[in-house]
């Protein structure tokens, strides 16, 4: 088969990082060529690339088999090449066609032809199985339907060659087989697809070719049967890690947590989490499965005190701690790791010294009176680097120069390090490499198994599985279900998530 | 703009127009007194209107502009400027003069309008303070430059204050204004008609057309307009000079078809009222002229209420003074700010440099 696109020895050098360092990459027709690797790895950087979103600091781009210089998208787009970004590049209160349309508008005389658009848009999306109501605002519909709108809006300008970065992050597992559905779709039909993902069963499932990257580099090439998820997973990392968690079975005592009907309205007024109920025991992670934005961070942040909340109790450890300030209930034993670790759990420009000290600074021995004793929080912060393996240059680091990973050990070691009955963990290892995740699961496992009450939300549905001893699916706001997980698979949890709830049989 | 605020715009417009009405029906027949309300109205709302429509090109495109008072302010100088040295210096017939004069203006305002942009789109000050330095900068420059060039003795005027070449005459749209009483109405100064056409023109080009879709998007989302291959700065730099050319052609307003002089600082707020009537239009054209007629008619009631002085009747005695009157437009201002008839919702990267 004819190679379509290839990138030959490309460099892009950040300040301080040299995200791509002599990169080599091609995609054949009809292909998927998966593009494999950890956060940080330099994937999107040579896919903006290609895109001509960033200009290289070396090395040559062909397409079908002519070196062209790019110097903005809308070269990329001249060749045939789309791109759906990790982030959406659509506008939220555009609607589908005015999205599409944008930079490559029908017009007739001075005014836009929607009509013309509308019909070409419902025509792309019947091909390719889906129906797109052009007229619908984007800013209404579900970040699956987005997806479709971004695909759609790269077939609308001919695209021959697809990238998708990361495009299952944010999407159910039912949403992710019918994307792979369209992919196949698309391919049969000769387009030619960049498949980026740092998860591997996905690769095994879909890719025809598979290239791995590590620090920049390309570290790799192989094809699904050759290779095994284990072998990518270290090939992917550089070292040994194990990709299950090992847990001996919960002994669940005490409740230590208990919610009844709780009420939680979001920053617009409309109900964010309606009538909940749960309770969560020492000793027993209960995990919280769901689609981002189905009422979880509104959950998580009433639970610590950061939301009002406008109906229901909450009782932890026999105490009433609805609307409670996050002082008392950090003072009642309850650890918090939460799920925008730098906006609600460090201060970025302050030192490790003095994130390690947020939520104790005040009390003995770290003060005395009005004094703060500086030189007890840095021998407390010398012994958590050491014992939580952070890697910092000193104690004194500003926290928001760290990586990401090792932003979260921070946080991790601060909320771990007092005696605790309860930890609420908010999408403990979102963005983190393979490596960081197993660090932090096995904290996690750890601390159950001292008997703390875990409360862990996380849309990643792996994760959930893995840890948790019960599993409760959220969906507009409800819990839909509480199941154990002996019971629970990846199908029957990810239609719940989706909002399906099984018919009894009468 | 929707339902409620329409509603909203018409009662308040209303209540103010009744209250004059009522109390000055005793010397002048209601009817003339409507007419003369309503011209009122325009004429204020004119400024108002193009100045608001300046701040809607700008933000749409995510270019904060708070400059626009001194937009207007150097505008106003400077249309005044040419059309004087037209008139007194080559004796060019009044008319001719005047027009020149709104070109000058119209300039003066878009080449701001480009510093505006240069300095917030390419060197990426911080919006509201390259704003204040054009607002700084226009009441240095035009109040140094009216004492130079019209008050020193050996200046090219020779210290006379010039003979004006008067202002804009008024253009009459025809058969509505045989109208009886009415029909004065549709008299009115090429500027404030022109104000009226350019609403409809802007919201038609926002809405409608492929350069106010690329506007928007870049006020939006910069980013995703630059993975379509949209150029970010180019939209940002056209839209704030046409910005800049609407608040010119405000400013002349000032000098060139209200009255027929230069006052240091006459433009006395407006920019900013401007920027209020923006936000309270929801950065619509429609809105934005809907508010800026709320401001003509608090306006209009002030300047009548003050005629009628003495027939105000006793228990409405404290609207005899004049700076109770006076401060209506004013407090009109802050209750519309205040957003209480609904949240208005700015363009998502309103004042936001881009990097690509
Ligand atoms: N615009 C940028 N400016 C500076 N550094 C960047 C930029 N984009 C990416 N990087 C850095 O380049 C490296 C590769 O990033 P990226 O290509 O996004 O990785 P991946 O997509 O594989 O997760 C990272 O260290 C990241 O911090
Ligand atoms: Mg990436």
């Amino acid at each position: 088969m004819s190679i379509v696109l290839e990138a030959h020895g490309i460099r892009k050098q950040f300040p301080g990082v040299l995200a791509n360092d002599d990169v080599s990459f091609d995609l054949k027709k009809g292909e998927i060529h998966v593009l494999l690797g950890e956060n940080g790895a330099g994937k999107s950087t040579l896919m903006n690339v290609l895109y001509g979103l960033y200009k290289p600091d070396g090395g040559e781009i062909r397409v079908n088999g002519q070196a062209i210089s790019m110097s903005s998208p809308r070269d990329a787009i001249e060749h045939g090449i789309g791109m759906v970004h990790q982030h959406f590049m659509l506008i939220p209160v555009f609607t589908v066609a005015e999205n599409i349309m944008l930079g490559m508008e029908s017009v007739r005389g001075l005014a836009l032809d929607e009509k013309v658009v509308a019909e070409r848009v419902r025509e792309l999306s019947r091909d390719l199985g889906m129906e797109l109501d052009p007229n619908a605002y984007v800013h209404d519909l579900s970040v699956g339907v987005q997806q479709r709108v971004e695909i759609v809006k790269a077939l609308y300008r001919k695209a021959e060659i697809l990238i998708l970065d990361e495009p299952t992050a944010v999407l159910t597992p039912q949403e992710v087989e019918d994307l792979f559905k369209i992919m196949h779709d698309l391919t049969n039909r000769g387009v030619s697809i960049v498949f980026i993902t740092h998860k591997l069963k996905e690769v095994l499932e879909v890719a025809d070719r598979i290239t791995v990257m590590r620090g920049g580099k390309v570290v790799g090439s192989t094809t699904p049967s050759e290779i095994s998820e284990a072998e990518l997973a270290n090939l992917m990392v550089g070292r040994e890690v194990s990709l299950t968690v090992d847990k001996a079975a919960a002994q669940p005592k005490e409740t230590v947590l208990e919610v009844s009907n709780l009420r939680v309205l979001d920053n617009l007024g409309t109900v964010a989490v309606d009538d909940v109920s749960l309770t969560v025991q020492a000793g027993e992670i209960l995990g919280i499965a769901g689609v981002q934005g189905n009422g979880q961070t509104e959950l998580v942040r009433a639970l610590t005190g950061l939301a009002r909340v406008s109906g229901g109790s909450i009782r932890l450890d026999g105490q009433e701690v609805a609307n409670a300030s996050p002082r008392r209930i950090t003072e009642l034993g309850s650890a918090h790791i939460p799920e925008d670790r730098q906006k609600d759990g460090l201060v970025l420009p302050f030192p490790v010294m003095d994130n390690l000290v947020l939520n104790t600074y005040y009390l003995p021995p770290f003060s005395q009176g009005l004094v703060v004793h500086w030189d007890r929080a840095l021998e407390n912060a010398n012994q958590r680097i050491e014992q939580f393996d952070i890697r910092t240059p000193s104690a004194m680091t500003h926290v928001g120069t760290l990586s990401g990973g090792n932003q979260q050990k921070v946080i991790v070691a601060r909320e771990l390090s007092r005696p605790i009955k309860l930890l609420i963990a908010s999408q403990p290892t979102r963005g983190l490499d393979v490596g960081s995740i197993e660090y932090i699961h096995g904290q996690i496992i750890k601390r159950r198994d001292e008997g703390v009450a875990v409360l862990l939300v996380s849309t990643e549905l792996d994760e959930v599985l893995q840890l948790s001893d019960r599993i409760a699916v959220m969906y507009r706001g409800k819990i839909l279900a509480v199941v154990p997980a002996a019971e629970a698979t990846k199908e029957s949890i990810g239609l719940l998530m989706a909002g399906i709830t099984e018919k009894k049989p009468a | 703009m929707n339902k409620r605020r329409f509603y909203f715009i018409a009662a308040i417009i209303i209540l103010l127009y009744l209250i004059v009405i009522l109390i000055g029906s005793a010397q002048i027949s209601p009817l003339v007194l409507l007419v003369s309300l309503l011209a009122t109205t325009i004429s204020v709302a004119t400024p108002l209107t193009l100045g608001a429509l300046s701040g809607v090109f700008c933000e749409r495109a995510g270019v904060v502009n708070i400059g626009i008072e001194g937009m207007m302010l150097t505008s106003a100088f400077f249309g005044w400027f040419g059309a004087v040295f037209l008139n007194t210096i080559w004796s060019v017939p009044p008319l001719a003069s005047l027009l020149f004069g709104v070109l000058v203006a119209i300039i003066i305002g878009g080449l701001l309008g480009l510093l505006h942009a240069w300095l917030s789109v390419s060197l990426k000050v911080d919006q509201v303070i390259g704003g204040t330095v054009i607002n700084i900068l226009a009441i240095g420059i035009t109040g140094f430059l009216n004492r130079q060039l019209f008050f020193e003795k050996n200046s090219i005027f020779g210290g006379q204050i010039p003979h004006a070449p008067g202002v804009l005459p008024r253009i009459s749209i025809p058969f509505l204004v045989d109208i009886p009483v009415v029909g004065k109405v549709f008299e009115q100064q090429p500027i404030a008609v022109a104000a009226i056409v350019l609403v409809i023109v802007a919201n038609f080009v926002l809405f409608r057309t492929r350069w106010g879709l690329r506007t928007r998007a870049v006020g939006e989302h910069p980013r995703a307009a630059d993975t379509i291959g949209i150029n970010v700065y180019k939209m940002r730099y056209w839209n704030v000079i046409i910005g800049g050319m609407l608040a010119g052609l405000a400013g002349a307003y000032f000098t060139i078809e209200s009255v027929p002089s230069f006052e240091p600082l006459m433009t006395n707020g407006r920019g900013f009222i401007s920027l209020a009537a923006m936000i309270f239009g929801n950065w619509t054209p429609f809105g934005a002229w809907a508010a800026a007629l709320v401001f003509g008619a608090a306006q209009a009631f002030q300047i009548n209420l003050q005629q009628f002085r003495a027939v105000i009747p006793p228990e409405w005695a404290f609207l005899q003074y004049s700076y109770v009157v006076g401060m209506v437009p004013y407090i009109l201002t802050m209750v519309i700010l205040t957003g209480v008839i609904g949240k208005t919702v700015a363009p998502a990267a309103d004042g936001t440099p881009y990097e690509k």
